[in-house]
């Protein structure tokens, strides 16, 4: 074939074949084009979201490694500590292969925090379906999807002695031929402990340490940069198999490698594009070269080409450079955790990568080139014809003459879409480690994490995304998730340090969902801007869609931060009764657009979310956090999809919960329903002793934020008011349908 | 006391055993498997994880480990063994406890906290408890289904070496409290000299109350030999 017939058929364009040509002087061979394919797909090179990229904010005092840098991203967490975090995608191997899909995304995201130097210590993730309790084959495959990853999860995450403390579940028809799996992995490390990816000091070995090399994951970044279809399933080759033994074995002997003085010169790990991206990466970044020879690689199968060796995306790789003359440390290291080390190149000036097999050069190409030099593309964006007509909403049409709230909520509890998700999370080891001292089901996960020089930084995390508030408005509600996240982490008291996000959407081309991607970036950019809070790295995932049509514009973000001095870690639950339940920040509901009510009861999508007051929601967190240092606080959660009903039901819901009786404040003209179930930004509940009301109150005039009283704590029933609504639930009837929508919903076949 | 705590490769609560324990003012130092030598005045520690991935069946390879002839040997010697959740496993697999732990009746991994109930104070490890107190102890586990034969149940039930068994909220011995599908709802067994425990909880999850809670702590505590404080 001939080579320019095989860089199309790999994926390639002609435009970038020129550009491969011209850039190396001559034609370039198979191999070559094969890791050109796998650099320049989307996966790798953000070819067609690098210029929307550059808008978020990425810097700030905090920041230690910046987005784009390395393997992920490093904020100061004071006290000499350092904490590196991320989020991937897995989203197109999880629906070929959801098990191995879902576990190899873990594995990934493991192996990119402890690049860095870090310490993995907690997972969440960012899960969505179609509808499981959808009739026929399309919700017995849903069913087993969601069973697939969850075990895929479960079985890494577990075996690797790392907690998964929290993250998202959610059931929407939009993700039914295209499901998203995203993966967040935290580390810890102190601030010299920060490894870099970069190959330096020519003649310095190059180690390939980990697993053996097999023909698993072949391309698999190409294949992510690509539309799923019908004939995907074909592609399982593509989906790598992990091994979570190997990949425990192999970050404890970084670690300890990493411990040894002046050894290690750079690090990096074999995930996507294998073993082609990590030597041309760490050769650009080092400004140097590199040359190696295939035949010393450990291989686990017989007769691979060049060609699937340089492409394999085999699982617990890494590719480490140390100093010359300290091999043998290295080797003893890997030796003991029972793990191959195979000198198979070295450090030169050359700035090439060069490639041997048997000796010979099998491809040559200019590091640079490949790792950074892709087509960088402006795609054109068109705002969506029919998105005037879908942001019209028109409750005389949807809702009932009479609100019926009482069915309403029932139903909602009732729903696998919203029920608990207990039966996620215990299938998860959340404890491991002993840092986790807020558990999942909360606003936000909090994990104690010791100082280098003894005692305790609480770090607090949330994984927030609403593919819903985004198909409506994708400029709001991006902002709107990132409000929705730094709230989150006010209830765990904790001031935000730095964000990475997972863009997923559908196919760039089309002039409609580049405009969905651009609004997006522009809104969450917005509100990092306002809130000082760092981008530092993350993932693209484009192409999620299937012949059903392309998913929500669904950007996710990962947001950590630190717990403040003195701050009450209380929960969500209303423990003991006879506290005051108070409303923080505004009083109006919102409105119904977009909401989850409107999905959920009526099976409406329409209308958009209210615009978001990011100056209010920033006096609120401040309030928030201040307030949880009181001593008669006693539970806090937000107000975010299913309205301030569904915010208060949760809390009555929660394990151990009494009653509780309020009144809900209902705007001039508005439905009950609105009030009651409008998603509106910028509301917190909180539950403290009657005592402390009044110092509650105090504190919110002085920040210049509201806060009403709607009632108290207790009893066994969960009884509201809001103007002509009068309704009343038995907790206990709330509680039996919370807690068995989902595993009735999976476990019933 | 000094515990000696084994790390096999894919142990993963290793670090929180010797935390646990120096939070509870007791020494413990880490012993790679390869190693061969444990002090006679040691106690040893067999921690939860998932060595050698579990491969072949939970604890299967690690009982094969070069330490655990040093394991056996304190055994023998009459020093206290605990093993928890795959250390429970390991020494099943091991001999050094009869029975064996199997798939979770549910099929899932579950982790969630437990009711247990101790059954008999009359051991070293339940020292600090009154027979039926109820502790509140995390578990983790994907195979913690004990099983073994009528024969071997009704012995340890004669010995009275159950002792500790699932139950709910109220101190029942029901179903509903039994996580994974266990024979008699045992949690936690010892050997015939009442100096080897295997217990699927684990008591090191819950030793400080920023953790939830504190009920694991007689356990370790009693363990180490030190009394219960009145």
């Amino acid at each position: 074939m001939k080579a320019k017939e095989f860089a199309l058929k790999l994926g390639l364009t002609e435009e970038e074949y020129g550009k491969i040509e011209k850039g190396l002087g001559r034609e370039p061979n198979e191999n070559e084009l094969g890791m050109f394919s796998v650099m320049w797909s989307e996966h790798c090179s953000y070819k067609n979201t690098r210029r929307e990229l550059r808008k978020f904010p990425t810097t700030g005092p905090a920041v230690l490694v910046k987005a784009g840098e390395e393997n992920a991203g490093v904020v100061d967490a004071g006290d000499g500590l350092a904490l590196a975090y991320k989020i991937e995608s897995h989203n197109h191997p999880s629906a070929v292969e959801p098990f191995q899909g879902a576990a190899t995304g873990v594995g990934g995201i493991l192996r990119d925090i402890f690049t860095m130097g870090a310490r993995p210590v907690a997972f969440m993730d960012s899960l969505r379906f179609g509808r499981p309790e959808a009739k026929g084959e399309a919700g017995r495959r849903t069913r087993g999807l969601i069973k697939g990853v969850v075990s895929g999860i479960s079985h890494y995450g577990n075996c690797v002695g790392v907690p998964t403390v929290g993250g998202e579940l959610v059931f929407d028809a939009a993700y039914e031929g295209n499901p998203l799996v995203n993966v967040f992995c935290l580390g810890t490390l102190r601030h010299d402990q920060i490894r870099r990816g970069a190959a330096k000091g020519v003649g310095n070995p190059v180690f390939y340490v980990g697993a053996k090399t097999g023909r698993d994951g072949l391309a698999g970044a190409a294949f992510a940069s690509r539309d799923l279809t019908e004939e995907s399933k074909a592609d399982r080759p593509a989906v790598q198999v992990g091994d979570p033994f190997v990949g425990k074995l192999l970050f404890e002997a970084c670690l300890e490698l990493y411990a040894k003085p002046d050894l290690v010169v750079g690090v990096q790990d074999m995930g996507a594009a294998g073993l082609t991206c990590s030597t041309c990466e760490t050769a650009s970044r080092g400004g140097s070269g590199i040359e190696i020879e295939l035949d010393r690689v450990p291989q686990r199968e017989t007769g691979m080409t060049p060609y699937e060796i340089l492409l394999s995306e085999s699982q617990e790789r890494m590719l480490i450079i140390v100093h010359k003359g300290r091999e043998k440390e290295l080797k003893e290291i890997f030796a003991k955790w029972g793990l191959d080390a195979a000198e198979i190149g070295f450090v030169t000036e050359t700035g090439k990568v060069v490639v041997k097999a048997g000796g010979k050069v099998v491809a040559e190409v200019p590091a640079r080139l490949l790792a950074d030099d892709a087509p960088v593309y402006e795609r054109e964006a068109k705002v969506p014809a029919k998105l005037a007509e879908r942001q019209k909403l028109d409750l005389k049409k949807i809702l009932p003459g009479q609100p019926r709230v009482r069915e309403d909520l029932l139903k909602l509890a009732a729903s696998p879409a919203t029920g608990s998700r207990r039966w996620v999370w215990n299938q998860y080891d959340h404890m491991v480690g002993l840092r986790t001292v807020v558990r999942p089901g909360s606003d936000a996960a909090v994990l104690r994490i010791e100082k280098p020089g003894g005692g305790w930084v609480h770090v607090a995390m949330t994984l927030d995304g609403n593919g819903r508030w985004c198909a409506q408005d994708p400029r709001e509600g991006s902002k709107a998730l990132v409000a929705e996240a730094c709230r989150n982490l006010a209830c765990a008291g904790a001031v935000p340090l730095g964000l990475t996000d997972n863009l997923n959407y559908g196919n760039p081309h089309d002039p409609e969902i580049f405009w969905q991607l651009r609004e997006g970036v522009e809104g969450m950019a917005e509100a990092c801007r306002f809130f000082d809070l760092p981008v530092t790295g993350g993932n693209v995932s484009l192409y999620n869609q299937s012949p059903a049509g392309p998913i929500h514009p669904t950007p996710v973000v990962g947001v950590v931060g630190k717990v403040e001095e003195g701050v009450r870690l209380v929960g969500g639950v209303l423990g003991q009764g006879g506290g005051a339940i108070l409303l923080l920040g505004t009083q109006e509901s919102g409105g119904l657009g977009a909401s989850l009510y409107l999905q959920e009861i009526h099976g409406v999508l329409a209308g958009k979310l209210g615009k978001v007051d990011l100056e209010g929601e920033k006096k609120l967190h401040g309030l928030m956090r201040g307030v949880l240092k009181l001593a008669g606080v006693r539970a806090v959660h937000d107000v975010g999809e299913g309205g301030i009903l569904w915010a208060v039901a949760e809390m009555v819901m929660g394990e151990g919960s009494v009653g509780a009786e309020v009144t809900i404040p209902s705007g001039q003209g508005e439905r009950g329903e609105e009030a009651l179930f409008g998603e509106g930004a910028g509301r917190i509940l909180v539950e403290v002793e009657e005592g402390s009301v009044g110092e509650v109150e105090r504190m919110s005039a002085e920040a210049g934020v509201g806060c009403r009283r709607l009632g108290v704590s207790g009893g066994t029933e969960l009884k509201i008011v809001c103007g002509a609504v009068k309704e009343k639930w038995g907790v206990g009837e709330l509680q039996k349908l919370f807690h068995g929508s989902l595993p009735k919903a999976l476990e019933s076949e | 006391m000094r515990f000696a705590v084994v790390q096999f490769p894919g142990s993963n609560c290793d670090q929180d055993c010797v935390h646990a324990l120096q939070v509870l003012g007791q020494e413990a130092r880490l012993v790679w498997h390869e190693e061969t030598k444990i002090e006679a005045e040691e106690g040893v520690i067999l921690p939860g994880g998932f060595s050698y991935g579990d491969y072949l069946r939970c604890g299967a390879i690690a009982r094969f480990s070069p330490i655990m002839k040093a394991v056996k040997n304190a055994a023998e010697r009459g020093q206290v063994v605990v093993g928890i959740c795959n250390g429970f496993q390991i020494l099943c697999e091991a001999g050094l406890l009869p029975g064996a732990l199997t798939r979770n009746e549910g099929l899932h991994f579950r982790c969630e906290p437990t009711w247990i109930r101790v059954e008999s104070p009359a051991s070293r490890f339940t020292s600090h408890y009154g027979t039926g107190e109820m502790l509140r102890i995390p578990i983790a586990h994907g195979e913690g289904c004990y099983r073994a034969s009528p024969e071997i149940l009704q012995e340890l039930e004669a010995q009275q070496r159950v002792l500790f068994r699932y139950c709910n909220a109220e101190g029942q011995g029901v179903r509903g409290g039994n996580p994974n599908g266990s024979s008699h709802n045992i949690a936690g067994i010892c050997n015939e000299r009442r100096n080897v425990l295997g217990l699927m909880p684990h008591p090191e999850r819950c030793c400080e109350e920023v953790m939830g809670g504190v009920d694991g702590r007689g356990i370790l505590l009693g363990a180490a030999g030190v009394g219960r404080k009145i």
